[in-house]
């Protein structure tokens, strides 16, 4: 039973990589590799963002933290030329899972604002790391000289099509693993966080451990996205850690839909999408994806994803209660 | 089983709980009455950990409690339910009790199993059972009736299979009707699981009907402990709560 749906999850997402494998052979156009490279980048970092905010109620507004440690943990260890790609990967994730842990050690004692503008805080603190250790980072140039990509088991990173394929396999075992989570009891003591931390309390939950956890787990994840986009643009920069980055990923996940779990993900294919078209014409960004979160919010009052889904429930529901309606009998009038 | 000695709390001037001393029997069914405002609620909040006393002792099973947290007072088992039904309101009934389910099993943490397929469902369809619940388990808690988020927030704490059970009154802003049904329920859940169950009510005819005991607390202070004839009849417990009338409307 337990492995048949795991099993499942494995398919579908095998599924999906035999398709996004196929778009290289259709087409010679890279542009279209890289913006795939980009969603797996940002789609990991706003879908762990949402373990957070959608699943543990815990709005942190210091995700990029991470995502920027693990572009420069890994660049910083492929430089350093005594490891090759995966055992950087690893040592990276490993890294990353502990710094989180601590940062939660501290943050997950404050409440609601307070833990928000703590989580801010320590973003900023890593920021301003970046920027003032020269000789490790490369302060405000980023990590210079390029990041050396040895070829292993036959992947060379060099390739842009090879990229894409490990960024879209991994990616693909990470959403896997992270939609697990979702549906495990661990999920749902989260959710049970998220909704009556209190009552939680009340029935034997040990709070604090879970949302230690739960941003552990979230901070790892982000680790990874940055890695992809450490790869990418083969460095690392410090705006991968300013508090634009954490609000971005915030962005992703009210543009998608916080409630169902690949919300996020369509999120920041909007936000890239529309980053890549509107640069093409304006420079005013801003403007227009302000013009876009305002429609969202006024017009759908939730993310694309949650106001489909939620809509095709909600239709359901409703024909559901069409169909038993006449079933029931009909009241009496008294004469 | 439970004893409570000298227990005081106050806050700012107002003593909330006054040298309350009471022992409550295994297995025993008793109800605390008094007037608004008598410290009911407090003694309550004092016993499950919520609130840390003044002075006073919590004895739970030969164990001093007094100022366990909520979550060591749970795992000692001591469950509550809350006045105003304290929900999950995104969670449905059937999900609601297989979380608590887990969290008494410690299996809150698992993460390779399916949540929808954890052998806890079987146990919290039982509990969905014992509280006639089974035909809203697939409904969330925030659209059940006032009725069923009471029902289901007492079925949470049973959850736990505490030892002792305090419910802080299970009736409360139900009708008539629903509130016999409740009270039928408490005394069945009684009977069947016999644990030591203290409730908090208001209703004097659901207090004299189901309790074996009845305390009477006001202004934080015991005023009166017995059998619910000897409450009945106590001079105090009438002029203090009952009211003068209390006789005569009795008679």
């Amino acid at each position: 039973m337990q492995i048949n749906t795991f099993t499942r999850y494995s398919v579908v997402a095998l599924l999906v990589f035999v398709v996004l494998a196929a778009i290289p052979r259709i087409t010679d156009d890279i542009s279209i590799l890289d913006t795939g490279i980009m969603i797996c980048a940002n789609g990991l970092f706003a879908l762990s963002l949402n373990l957070l905010v959608g699943r543990t109620g815990l709005l942190s507004f210091g995700h990029g933290g991470f995502y920027a440690a693990g572009a420069y943990s890994f660049g910083l260890l492929m430089q350093t030329g005594m490891f090759s790609i995966p055992a950087a990967f690893a040592l990276t994730i490993v890294f990353v899972a502990a710094l989180s842990a601590l940062v939660a050690l501290v943050c997950v004692r404050l409440n609601e604002t307070y833990f928000t503008f703590i989580t801010l805080a320590f973003q900023m603190l890593f920021y301003n790391i970046i920027l003032s250790w020269t000789s490790l980072t490369g302060g405000d140039q980023g990590l210079l000289g390029g990041i050396p990509k040895p070829v292993f088991l036959g992947i060379d990173l060099v390739n842009p099509v090879h990229l894409y394929l490990f960024c879209c396999g991994i990616f693909l075992v990470c959403v896997v693993l992270l939609y697990q989570i979702t549906q495990s009891p661990f999920g749902y003591t989260l959710r049970m966080i998220r909704d009556n931390t209190e009552r939680a309390r009340f029935l034997g939950v040990a709070v604090n451990r879970y949302k230690v956890a739960s941003f552990t787990l979230a901070g790892a994840f982000a680790g990874i996205g940055g890695m992809f986009m450490a790869l990418f643009v083969s460095g690392a920069y410090p705006s991968f850690g300013y508090w634009t980055m954490s609000g971005d990923g915030i962005f992703m996940i009210m543009l998608g839909g916080m409630n169902t779990f690949l919300g996020p993900l369509v999120g920041a294919i909007i936000l890239i999408v529309l980053n890549d078209l509107t640069t093409i014409y304006t420079d005013h960004y801003g403007l227009v994806l302000g013009c876009v979160i305002l429609v969202f919010v006024l017009g759908l009052r939730r993310g694309l994803l949650d106001f489909i889904v939620e809509g095709i429930r909600d239709r359901r529901a409703s024909k559901m209660d069409q169909t038993i309606q006449p079933t029931v009998p009909k009241e009496e009038i008294p004469r | 089983m439970l004893k409570i000695e000298h227990l005081t709390k106050s806050f700012g001037g107002v003593v909330a709980t006054n040298d309350v001393s009471l022992h409550f029997q295994p297995a025993s069914l008793s109800a605390i009455i008094g007037p608004n405002g008598a410290g009911k609620t407090t003694f309550f909040n004092l016993i499950t950990g919520g609130l840390r006393p003044d002075s006073g002792r919590i004895i739970f099973d030969g164990e001093d409690i007094t100022g366990f947290d909520a979550l060591t007072t749970v795992r000692r088992g001591i469950g509550r339910a809350f006045q105003v039904a304290n929900l999950f309101p995104e969670f449905t009934v059937r999900e609601s009790l297989t979380a608590a389910v887990l969290s008494h099993r410690q299996q809150s943490a698992h993460l390779l199993v399916q949540f929808s397929a954890v052998e806890a469902r079987t146990r919290a369809d039982q509990i969905m059972e014992m509280f006639d619940l089974q035909e809203r388990a697939g409904v969330v808690s925030r659209n059940l009736s006032h009725g069923d988020q009471k029902l289901l927030d007492i079925a949470l704490a049973l959850a736990l299979d505490p030892r002792v059970l305090l419910l802080d009154e299970p009736t409360a802003g139900m009708g008539p009707e629903e509130r016999w049904k409740m009270i039928d329920m408490i005394y069945k859940l009684w009977e069947d699981e016999r644990m030591t169950l203290i409730f908090i009510e208001h209703d004097m005819d659901i207090v004299f009907r189901i309790a074996q005991t009845v305390r009477v607390l006001c202004y934080g202070q015991v005023l009166a402990e017995g059998a619910p004839e000897e409450i009945r009849s106590n001079p105090d417990v009438i002029k203090a709560y009952l009211g003068e009338n209390f006789e005569k409307i009795a008679q």
